[in-house]
């Protein structure tokens, strides 16, 4: 009896914990999504588009080499704490992006650098990506054994 | 035009993010892990491919992007080294991806500290 007016309790203090949350604008926040992941990949097409023609690089490659590029933008504006800024305003905007993904390995490592080299920066900077790249993986393999056998 | 089509495809993915960050309450990194295992998936069942012919970039950057990365370098091994790809395809096409996020990731988590919250 005690235990169901616990959840009882509980249960109101979570509506009124909800009632007391701004409720988030969703039209805004869709607008600026749009706008800045946009404008993300915009940036990255011109990337494939100059480095394609300048350096005369196939398709692929050119892909690739921009994922490099982004990246290292990704980590460097979160480096000096101006990605986290767009973050703000931005939201999956600027999470979705692999300048996102970067921003998830560089964001933790610098936080917890008073842990040390070892368990404060290297092994942090996988607690996004760690995840991101086991589900991914994972994922590739079932799809490739899907694919072995009835291809 | 490839501009165009880049920023309004790359933007309607992020605001699919957006959307399930609003309205289902998933955090960023269970958003991200969404996100790359639908691009396999959804490169696999022939869906995504389409998306980077027309949005290039606008398909490419955002995170199912290398999602689709990891699902065509596994059917380009299994094509090319056969059961072997499966394990060899997904990484090696990713490898550049992987390997920047590391070392660059690495490289500004030193050189940077955190800004202090003004």
């Amino acid at each position: 009896m005690a235990r169901r007016m616990k959840t009882q309790e509980k249960k109101e203090f979570q509506k009124l914990v909800d009632s007391n949350n701004p409720k988030p604008n969703l039209l805004l926040n869709c607008f600026w999504a749009f706008s800045v992941g946009g404008l993300i990949c915009i940036v990255g097409q011109f990337l494939h588009n100059t480095i394609e023609s300048v350096f005369k690089l196939s398709h692929l490659e050119s892909t690739n080499v921009t994922t490099l590029i982004m990246i290292f933008i990704g980590a460097f504006l979160t480096g000096i704490g101006v990605y986290d800024k767009i973050g703000k305003v931005a939201g999956a905007g600027s999470i979705v992006p692999i300048t996102g993904f970067a921003n998830s390995v560089v964001s933790p490592a610098m936080e917890f650098k008073r842990e040390g080299f070892i368990f404060g920066v290297a092994a942090k900077m996988f607690s996004i990506a760690g995840p991101v790249l086991v589900y991914g993986i994972t994922t590739s393999v079932i799809v490739g054994i899907v694919y072995y056998f009835i291809r | 035009m490839s501009y165009v089509y880049a920023f309004i495809i790359g933007g309607l993915i992020c605001v699919i993010g957006q959307l399930l960050m609003d309205a289902t309450k998933l955090n960023p990194p269970q958003v991200l892990v969404l996100f790359v295992t639908s691009g396999v998936i959804l490169t696999a069942l022939g869906i995504y491919e389409p998306l980077v012919k027309i949005g290039g970039a606008g398909a490419t950057v955002p995170l199912p992007g290398f999602g689709y990365a990891l699902a065509k370098g596994v059917f380009k091994g299994i094509n090319e080294n056969g059961l072997l790809g499966i394990f060899t395809g997904g990484v090696e096409a990713t490898s550049g991806g992987i390997t920047a996020a590391v070392v660059f990731g690495y490289t500004m988590a030193i050189l940077f500290s955190p800004k202090t919250k003004s």
